[in-house]
């Protein structure tokens, strides 16, 4: 039995808009999930559901083994920290945070230990006197985490709890609230737009988009068997190489036409038999490859490029090919000019195929995706 | 902050004192014949020049008139205090009714919350005499009229819509996410309405009831109709002084003094509030 459910659950918001459809997912105690998708996919609804401050159109949800879409947020059980930090105005920053502990009747000298302890995990120590409208939205958003991480709830809710700091900050963070989270055992629900701070943070990720749950599982799982296409190109930086295509089995190789008469062949060993029968059934497929899957090989398909760019410590290019354009990553410099022309090879076991109505996986590097 | 040439702050003193002038000569020449008898009053041309009297504070405090004709009694520091009891009274009702009711508008969208909110409004585009005549005969039937129960019932017409929306606007500028915090911590809606709602809202709330205090304290037109000489409040009362025997214009400044005095000094109490609060950003984030 999963520590938190959600079950069917559905939000429509005055009849017209539905936000949340039919959702389904279950939780592990002392899991780390996150919440990931594009603005307005249901994200927040969701959470603001669980939190109780949205109502459930329909569905349930339960939390320990107790039905909680009816209770008071009071009666659920659940910490927040809020995308718009809601810190009490008229409260210093430290009373603020220990101000989330006056119900728990704990000793003035545990209260204040506890602050001091969670203060220092966000790095805010030195602004516990002041008053919110002092501190900068970045403190602002860590007094609001900090808030949320001191409360010995049953689940914590984490609303973009991020999104303001700059980078150093937030990989530090990130790190140690992940720390703080398993030592304790907590079970957190973030939610997020940012698939590195999903990866880095959560044991299993949820990808939403418009309302529906796309793809629930762990972050190499969503990287390396996306379900649908949808996935596949929302998840990786740069995003995932797609091309629509039809495929021909000819004696031992299977062949992928492209537009402008590009074609790639396989052997057909490379694919299962589950993979060759499916592809003979129905021929129009979408295919697609990672840009670090993307080889450049003299003796490959030729493609034009018309963006080099180095950042630093990676090299994106980019290439007209097949009707579309290709994004290649090398991991070091490269003297291509715009114009070019390269030689791009694709391995079979990095091939993504996707049906090309509705987006479905159909295979994953030559083995059947499993539904 | 600004900076202002030397001109420019020529022109803005000039211009301040141009306003404050304008607004507060009426107050200080009030002031003056106040301390005037009617015959230093009526002189032509008039002069600032004369031997203060309190004769007319006195006159007013004793309750006793003493023209140069007869001598009659007037009932003023009377009408006072029933203008502090029904302006106190009033606000003190429109805020117990107001203030949730302007709360539940605020955070709760139901149906024909918009046009609920809207109707109380519309109390305040009425002319008064509207419903005064019905009114009138109403509170007759039903014993309301000339008790203070029954006025302060009609200065909800004047002093319930303005709370209601002035209210409003404060609470709609809490962000609702600060209730929710509180609320997931374990607290009731209640308790975070009392404990963290109006907190906030509490420079709006003081500015609004200090409004409506005003507004109710002015208010003629329903205390003239529905309530008898001992019910009446000083803007009634001052009728008094117009007598068989002239104006007595003395006495009705010091009568006007006595009567500005407790809003005037309410409102330089809570100058502060009244400038926080009706000024917008009372809540900042």
């Amino acid at each position: 039995m999963s520590y938190l459910t959600l079950a069917g659950v559905n939000k429509i918001y005055g009849k017209v808009v539905h936000a949340v459809k039919d959702l389904d997912l279950s939780i592990d105690k002392g899991e780390i999930i996150a919440l990931l998708g594009s603005s307005g996919c249901g994200k927040t609804s969701t959470l603001r559901m669980i939190a109780g401050f949205e109502s459930v159109t329909g569905g349930s949800i339960s939390l320990d083994g107790k039905q909680i879409d009816t209770l008071p947020p009071a009666k659920r059980g659940v910490a927040m920290a809020f995308e718009g930090y809601s810190l009490y105005p008229p409260l210093t920053i430290y009373e603020n945070i220990a101000f989330a502990l006056k119900g728990s009747r704990l000793a003035s000298s545990d209260v204040d230990k506890r602050v001091r302890e969670v203060a220092h995990l966000v790095e805010i120590e030195d602004i516990l006197d002041r008053y919110p409208s002092s501190v900068s939205g970045g403190q602002q958003q860590r007094v609001s985490l900090a808030r949320a991480l001191i409360r010995d709830a049953d689940l914590h809710l984490l609303d973009e709890p991020m999104g303001q700091l700059e980078p150093q900050l937030r990989a530090l963070l990130r790190g140690r609230v992940k720390h703080f989270i398993q030592e304790r055992g907590l079970t957190a629900i973030l939610v997020t737009h940012d698939q590195t701070e999903a990866n880095a943070l959560a044991d299993r990720i949820a990808v939403m988009e418009d309302g529906e749950l796309q793809q629930f599982d762990t972050p190499r799982a969503l990287k390396n068997r996306p379900a649908n296409l949808f996935t596949g190109t929302f998840i990786g930086e740069p995003p995932m190489n797609v091309f629509p295509a039809q495929t021909r089995l000819q004696d031992d190789r299977v062949h992928f036409l492209l537009e402008d008469d590009v074609a790639l062949d396989f052997d057909r060993a490379s694919f299962s038999d589950a993979v060759v029968e499916r592809l003979d059934r129905g021929t129009e497929v979408t295919i697609g490859i990672r840009p670090d899957a993307v080889n450049l090989d003299s003796n490959g398909k030729p493609a034009k490029v018309f963006v080099n760019q180095w950042l630093g410590d990676q090299t994106h290019i980019a290439a007209e090919f097949a009707g579309g354009s290709i994004v290649s990553v090398e991991h070091q410099r490269l003297a291509l000019t715009e114009g070019e022309i390269i030689g791009i090879t694709i391995a079979a076991q990095d091939l993504h195929i996707f049906e090309s109505s509705g987006g479905r996986a159909i295979s994953h590097g030559g083995q059947l995706n499993e539904r | 902050m600004h900076h202002y040439s030397p001109l420019e702050r020529v022109l803005r003193g000039v211009a301040l004192t141009a306003i404050v002038i304008f607004f507060m000569f009426p107050i200080f020449w009030i002031v003056l014949m106040s301390l005037q008898t009617n015959e230093t009053i009526l002189r032509s041309p008039p002069s600032m020049v004369f031997e203060p009297t309190f004769s007319n504070y006195a006159a007013i405090i004793a309750g006793r008139l003493d023209s140069n004709v007869a001598s009659m009694g007037i009932e003023f520091m009377n009408n006072l205090m029933n203008s502090i009891i029904l302006s106190v009274g009033s606000v003190t009702v429109a805020l117990i009714l107001g203030v949730p009711a302007a709360y539940a508008f605020a955070r709760h969208k139901f149906r024909g919350s918009e046009d609920i909110a809207f109707t109380l409004l519309s109390f305040r585009f009425a002319p008064p005499l509207l419903v005064l005549l019905p009114l009138t005969m109403y509170f007759q039937q039903i014993g309301l009229a000339d008790t203070y129960l029954g006025l302060i019932w009609v200065y909800q017409l004047i002093c319930l819509p303005l709370i209601l929306w002035i209210v409003r606007g404060y609470f709609e500028d809490i962000p609702q996410d600060i209730e929710h915090a509180y609320r997931i911590a374990g607290h009731s809606w209640f308790a975070t309405f009392r404990k963290i709602a109006l907190p906030l809202a509490g420079p709006g709330i003081a500015a609004a009831a200090l409004l409506a205090f005003i507004f109710a304290w002015n208010n003629f037109i329903f205390a003239l109709v529905l309530a008898s000489a001992d019910k009446q409040p000083v803007t009634v009362g001052a009728l008094a002084f117009v007598t068989a025997s002239g104006i007595q214009y003395g006495q009705i400044a010091a009568a006007v003094v006595l009567s500005i005095t407790p809003t005037l000094a309410l409102a330089l109490y809570a100058q502060r509030y009244l400038v926080e609060g009706l000024s917008l950003g009372a809540v900042k984030g």
